[in-house]
């Protein structure tokens, strides 16, 4: 009994060693205490804009301010968490008309290069999927802040926006005056890193 | 007169009979036409706001005339055993079809948990919300329970017809004269 408590434990510790080394840089994207925001700004017939953001997500980056050009982030969206403070037209949003959650359930970016501008400045590309559509989208990103947090932890925190072509994702907009045609997302998140 | 008796309906159960049924068809036929609304027709969104609102009333009066059907007596059913014991399940499925799409078309709108107005009268509040999906899986139910009862409805129309037609008893009849209540 005692021994196998003591096997299991050194190998807890030899396997938390193992991937404290291999993920030195890796971060993990606080979704859980929710420091973490993927919002969305479309205009509404011209008269003001709807102002909306996903709830639940989650995403991992690399940083290294030693190596930016080595920088990555994937985030990964249950689209069906779509909240606009309006029940109905949340549903609508996620319906067959526009997002179809039902059989495109989750959005994906994965980034595939990062162009630093400074210190803490650059531009990210990467893979957008939404509504089941991959196209590649460029944001440009600013690295707010990094540093250890009060909690024992080491954080890194981010924010950046871009502006999507709905039509781009096959969702069909032309219903709707051209001010809808497109939309701002603005995501900002901080990562806890491992 | 008002109430119930083993020879027929009183006023109540009579009056709460065929509102719901007028509710029923009209918020069939008004929730069907209006999900097919475009974003730019005038009824997009006052359609719905009749649509929550007398939903809402319906809500409330069927659970009024479940508490009056419990606590009142019932008029003899007619017929063999079978029909007997079919009508009385048809009337249950009835009941819970009814709740069914008026609970799942509350859930719709209080999925984000804002209240419901009712007109411009008062407000019904959001008791359940936010659970995974919560809009989309209620309107799924809401519409297929929706179907189901309008065709249940149809089938307990046409058995009222052929109990007044067929049969020749009062069935029918009882459902629309309280007078009935006075007999035997």
């Amino acid at each position: 009994m005692f021994k196998k408590a003591a096997l299991a434990t050194a190998l807890g510790a030899v396997s938390l060693a193992a991937t404290g080394l291999a993920m030195a840089d890796d971060y993990v994207v606080d979704t859980e205490g929710q420091h973490a925001f993927i919002q969305f700004k479309i205009n509404h017939l011209g008269f003001s804009y709807i102002l909306g953001n996903f709830e639940v997500f989650e995403g991992r980056f690399h940083y290294d301010s030693e190596d930016l050009e080595a920088s990555s982030v994937e985030m990964e969206v249950q689209v069906s968490s779509l909240n606009t403070n309006n029940a109905e037209r949340d549903k609508h949003f996620i319906s067959s008309d526009f997002l179809d959650a039902d059989e495109y359930p989750t959005a994906t970016f994965v980034s595939t290069g990062f162009t630093p501008n400074g210190d803490d400045e650059g531009v990210l590309t990467g893979d957008l999927t939404l509504h089941g559509e991959t196209r590649e989208i460029e944001m440009p990103v600013t690295l707010m802040g990094e540093g250890e947090d009060p909690w024992g932890g080491y954080r890194a925190g981010f924010e950046g926006s871009t502006t999507l072509t709905l039509a781009d994702f096959g969702i069909d907009m032309s219903d709707f005056p051209e001010a809808m045609h497109e939309l701002e997302l603005y995501v900002t998140f901080e990562g806890v890193r491992q | 007169m008002w109430r119930n008796t083993r020879s027929g309906w009183g006023l109540v159960s009579i009056t709460l009979h065929w509102a719901s049924a007028v509710a029923v068809v009209g918020l069939f036929l008004l929730g069907w036409w209006m999900t097919g609304l475009s974003y730019y027709d005038s009824w997009y969104n006052l359609a719905p706001w009749w649509h929550r609102s007398i939903g809402m009333l319906l809500l409330f009066a069927t659970l009024l005339r479940v508490l009056w059907r419990l606590f009142q007596p019932t008029p003899v059913a007619h017929g063999s055993r079978m029909e007997r014991v079919a009508a009385h399940l048809g009337h249950i499925a009835l009941y819970v079809l009814m709740l069914t799409v008026m609970v799942s078309g509350y859930l719709i709108s209080t999925a984000k948990g804002r209240g419901i107005g009712v007109f411009d009268w008062f407000e019904v509040p959001a008791l359940i919300s936010h659970l995974p999906d919560q809009a989309s899986i209620a309107g799924e139910i809401h519409w297929y329970s929706a179907v189901a009862l309008v065709l249940l409805a149809a089938g307990h129309t046409l058995a009222a017809l052929k109990h007044h037609f067929l049969d020749r008893h009062d069935t029918f009849i009882r459902m629309l004269n309280p007078a009935r209540t006075r007999r035997r």
